[in-house]
């Protein structure tokens, strides 16, 4: 009850939250052209707060009377969020000045998103649940539709809002069930519950599928993934990264924390909801990828696929799956930040292209950002030493570990499946005659990015022990006597 | 002294080095096209040249493995970094690192466009091959083994000729397919026996039920690599549509890595399943033999009958490796070694009269003895060589394949010898149409006979294949501790396990 020890605890979000506050009063104060500064020191805020959680105290504490939650794997997930947040930040400036949509609260709304996405990560509560979702949801409704006078982006705003409260709506009837059958919101109560053989009844059982079906909803997984493509296409560029990256993470790490924490001893009622929506997001993200001229929409598809493959080990339910989908994640951050980071780059004259076949002959007209994606794309289709191969292999040991062969057949053959769009990609840039050239220069923060996202990606095999036992110690959070 | 040094992984990784200096280049097209080439010949010469201290220190008459490097590297799997060679993997190391100085001379003058990038392919693909014969590490056997489809893909991709984009997808999807079933199946017995390391793998003892899925599941991949019937499809196509070092490198050393994994890993791992699937595999390379030939036989495309010749040598190969007795399998080992450099300098031969006249139809040629004599002589040796005529490095491993073969059937030895017949036909068929004859077209009567660059590819090939032929003792002896080692575990799993090859009985009788 002391709340000084409830402020330690939650300091990393407390600070972000007071951060973004300030600066939204500062913008207030300094009005329109003070957006370089807000943008950049929102970021420093995001930098802080990286490093206020590695400092932070440890772990395994809750506060607030339970509500949130504090342990290895939030850690984990929440430097995830953090590092995709602010490298997908640095990325938009230039972007959003280019683009005459440079309004100082666009980096505020981010990093009100972000808030909200470390609190779903440390949620401990269904209503902390809830909150987390909410916050982080509504401020990406009115970033997606930020360049308001544009119809696209109108769109795309209108589109994820109506079907994100639906899918809130169904969240929420899930958790009203769920509390209606066992009287409880907090997940340490609902395991001890569960843990003491608590009934599992019917009611109860509707109201998992509800809460499973607002999460695939947010991670964009199959059947839930239908407002993707569009709203990838519809969205500013640099907002796009921004989905593609942090909220990803977030709604995954949040999955994982309901189904492994108060209801990990239900694998068995869940488990089959979590291998049909892998299958068949990676089937959709595999098959209708493969007829996009759009390269965002490609994009989309290939994250619907990415979040197919972390369900996997999830669907595993065990410690190597956990950690699994925290290789996996880790992985999938560093690709899709640089693999935009290059869609970013993709200019001609003074104008944003986005068709695939404006990367033609890349390779000759700029042979290192070809170069570059060429290593995302060979790294997305998950061949070796790359290190989407890695958190392939990490997925797929799981789903073999847990006897789910087919599960992981299934995942291989769509792995072949897609890699046919991203060897297309591959082959545009390196096969094809040049078309016109990008726009240079591509801006020095962008070039640092870019190579720090590919460097990582291609030589993860030399040294991989740093993210992957970090992944491994966030895993052992679900199972604290160890294995 | 040298013994002390990380010779293995020397030897894989100096290429690298070579590429990142060619990556590094800056500056004007034509200057960096020439120092590329030249960075290229001079890393892989002393690659190839660290690569004979691996030969001459090789220790024969011991079926361990030498050389033996080992190093944590994702320790909460338990996966090591460990190097090591054997009587087996040993040549084949050597394969690659001849081969691949020999390809960046043979692209000197053929490749003029996006040299550099060509020659940093190369250079990766040569640390890829190597590092794949060499590594102890399942895992890491994965990942050099696939890696190779990355420079492969783009070697073909952009240097290839008409067809190329459809030959470097299906090159690749064949591949990719085949290789992560067999990714399951190293996670499954991972998962079975804790471990990827090779050697503790091969003395675990897999229960026999599980061995028939893991086995298939690596016949997934290997047939594709291999390839043998009926997935070879791919090869004729990548093989055309390669540029020439491609086709070369494609036939000399990745052909040799599906086989090279039955060898490594089917047999000795999965034993009971070998001894339950070895009539699928003869059935499959008797076909494989018989019928790519046939198919050889109907070609008007050089490279395209030479590519099918290919698939008809590694039935050889597989039906030795299964005949599981010493002269089978010593025989295929050699076949492959043999094949290694036959069928790369054939690829080579085509090369030459393909960079002139630039069409490989066989109907474009003729008579080119009358003004190309040394050349004539070269395709000559090699051609013969491939049809395994006694004295070339041919003859040596098809004799011992079909000598194994008949000691298991009289049929199945009867049916691979066939093959040879056959062989010869085609190849003759080649030879005369192209070489023999009156010199009639006259695009042809202006051509130049080989230069000192061609002379100095062909040249080591040239002494190998005749060497090999007349005197094998050196290879067979650096093979023959550890194939006589695989040979007895062989027999000593099945003791324990028991036979179970219904289908077996029926044809040995």
């Amino acid at each position: 009850m002391n709340i000084g020890n409830d402020i330690l605890t939650a300091l990393p979000e407390i600070f972000l939250a007071c951060s973004a506050i300030a600066l939204l009063m500062l913008g207030v104060f300094r009005g329109e052209g003070s957006s370089r500064l807000i943008m950049t020191l929102s970021v420093t805020a995001l930098i802080v707060t990286l490093g206020l959680l590695l400092m932070g105290p440890t772990r395994n504490t809750s506060a607030f009377n339970d509500l949130f939650a504090n342990d290895g794997f939030g850690d984990f997930m929440k430097m995830l969020v953090l590092i995709g947040a602010a490298l997908t930040m640095v990325m938009a400036q230039r972007y959003i000045e280019r683009e005459q949509m440079a309004r100082f609260e666009l980096p505020v709304l981010l990093l009100f998103s972000t808030v909200g996405m470390l609190m779903m990560i440390s949620a401990n509560d269904l209503i902390a649940l809830y909150m987390g979702v909410e916050l982080q949801s509504l401020a990406l409704y009115v970033v997606a539709a930020i360049r308001r006078d544009t119809l696209r982006s109108s769109e795309a705003g209108l589109k994820y809002f109506v079907l994100g409260s639906l899918s809130s709506g169904m969240l929420l009837y899930g958790l009203s069930m769920i509390y209606g059958f066992t009287g409880t919101t907090n997940f340490t109560t609902l395991a001890e519950i569960f843990a003491n053989g608590g009934e599992v009844s019917l009611g109860l059982t509707v109201g998992l599928v509800f809460l499973s079906a607002g999460l695939a909803f947010k991670i964009s997984a199959v059947p839930f993934h239908m407002w993707t493509p569009d709203v990838y296409e519809g969205a500013p560029t640099a907002i796009t990264a921004f989905f593609a990256v942090a909220p990803k993470i977030a709604g995954l790490a949040l999955f994982v924390r309901v189904l492994m924490g108060p209801f990990g001893e239900l694998v068995d009622q869940w488990q089959q909801i979590i291998v049909f929506i892998a299958v068949a997001s990676m089937l959709v993200g595999a098959l209708a990828a493969i007829a996009q001229n759009n390269i965002k929409r490609l994009m989309a598809y290939s994250s619907i696929g990415n979040m197919g493959y972390a369900l996997v080990g999830l669907a595993a339910g065990t410690q190597e799956g956990i950690r699994a989908v925290g290789v996996y994640m880790a992985i999938y951050l560093f690709m899709n930040v640089g693999t935009f980071a290059v869609i970013l780059c993709m200019r001609v004259n003074d104008r944003m292209v986005e068709r695939i076949d404006d990367l033609k002959g890349l390779s000759r007209t700029n042979p290192l950002i070809a170069l570059a994606l060429a290593i995302f794309m060979f790294s997305m289709a998950g061949i070796p030493p790359l290190a989407g191969f890695f958190g392939k292999l990490y997925v797929f040991l799981a789903a073999v570990e847990s006897g789910l062969y087919i599960l992981a057949v299934i995942g291989v053959l769509t792995s072949v499946i897609s890699a046919f769009y991203y060897l297309r990609i591959i082959k545009v840039m390196y096969f094809d005659e040049p078309s016109e050239a990008f726009d240079q220069p591509i801006g020095r923060e962008m070039a640092v990015v870019l190579t720090a996202t590919s460097v990582i990606v291609l030589l993860f095999f030399i040294m991989p022990s740093p993210i992957l036992e970090s992944a491994s110690a966030a895993a052992e959070a679900f199972f604290p006597a160890g294995p | 002294m040298m013994s002390s040094w990380p010779l293995l992984s020397l030897v894989t990784f100096l290429p690298l080095v070579g590429a990142a200096f060619i990556f590094a280049a800056r500056g004007d097209d034509a200057v960096v096209a020439r120092n590329a080439r030249y960075v290229a010949l001079w890393t892989s010469l002393i690659t190839f040249v660290l690569s004979l201290f691996i030969w001459f220190g090789f220790e024969r008459g011991t079926a361990d493995f030498q050389f033996v490097e080992k190093a944590e590297w994702i320790p909460s799997l338990g996966l090591t970094y460990h190097m090591g060679v054997d009587g087996i993997s040993m040549p084949f190391v050597l394969l690659a690192t001849l081969l691949t100085p020999l390809c960046v001379l043979a692209s000197w003058d053929a490749i003029q466009t996006r040299v550099k990038e060509y020659m940093i392919a190369f250079l990766v693909l040569e640390t890829l091959m190597v590092g794949m014969f060499c590594a102890l590490d399942f895992i890491a056997f994965y990942i050099f083994f696939e890696g190779v489809l990355i420079p492969m893909f783009l070697i073909i991709g952009v240097w290839g000729g008409a067809r190329r984009v459809y030959a470097a997808f299906k090159f690749f999807l064949y591949t990719l397919t085949g290789s992560v079933l067999m990714l399951l199946a190293i996670l499954t017995m991972y998962f079975t026996s804790g471990t990827t390391d090779i050697p503790s793998l091969m003395e675990y003892g897999f229960d026999p039920a599980l061995q028939n899925w893991l086995w298939l599941a690596f016949l997934a991949s290997f047939a594709v690599k291999v390839p043998m019937w009926p997935v070879h499809t791919w090869l004729p196509d990548a093989h055309v549509e390669a540029p020439t070092a491609g086709s070369v490198i494609l036939a000399g050393v990745l052909l040799k890595m599906g086989a090279y994994g039955f060898l490594r890993f089917s047999v000795p791992m999965l034993p009971q399943a070998t001894e339950f699937f070895a009539p699928l595999i003869f059935a499959l390379s008797v076909i494989a033999i018989i019928y790519t030939s046939l198919v050889a036989l109907a070609q008007t495309d050089m490279k395209k009958l030479i590519a099918y010749s290919s698939v008809a040598h590694m039935g050889y190969v597989t039906a030795g490796i299964f005949t599981l007795n010493q002269q089978g399998m010593e025989g295929a080992i050699y076949q492959m070694l043999s094949h290694g450099i036959v069928s790369a300098a054939l690829f080579l031969c085509v090369g030459v009269v393909y960079d002139r006249l630039h069409t490989r139809e066989i109907a474009r040629y003729g008579g080119l003895a009358n003004n190309m004599p040394r050349y004539a002589l070269v395709f000559m040796i090699f051609m013969l060589a491939s049809v395994g005529l006694p004295g070339t490095s041919g003859f040596v491993g098809e004799f011992l394949v079909i000598m194994g073969a008949f000691q298991l059937s009289s049929w199945l030895g009867l049916l691979v010898a066939s093959g040879m017949v056959l062989g010869a036909i085609y190849m003759l068929v080649l030879y005369r149409r192209v070489i023999f004859g009156q010199l009639t077209k006259d695009d042809l009567k202006g051509l130049l006979d080989i230069s000192w660059r061609e002379k100095a590819v062909f040249a080591p090939l040239l002494i190998l294949a005749i060497l090999f032929g007349v005197y094998p003792m050196p290879v067979l002896d650096v093979m023959s501790a550890s194939v006589e080692n695989l040979i007895e575990n062989y027999q000593l799993a099945l003791g324990e396990g028991g036979s179970s090859s219904f289908a077996w009985n029926l044809i040995s009788r």
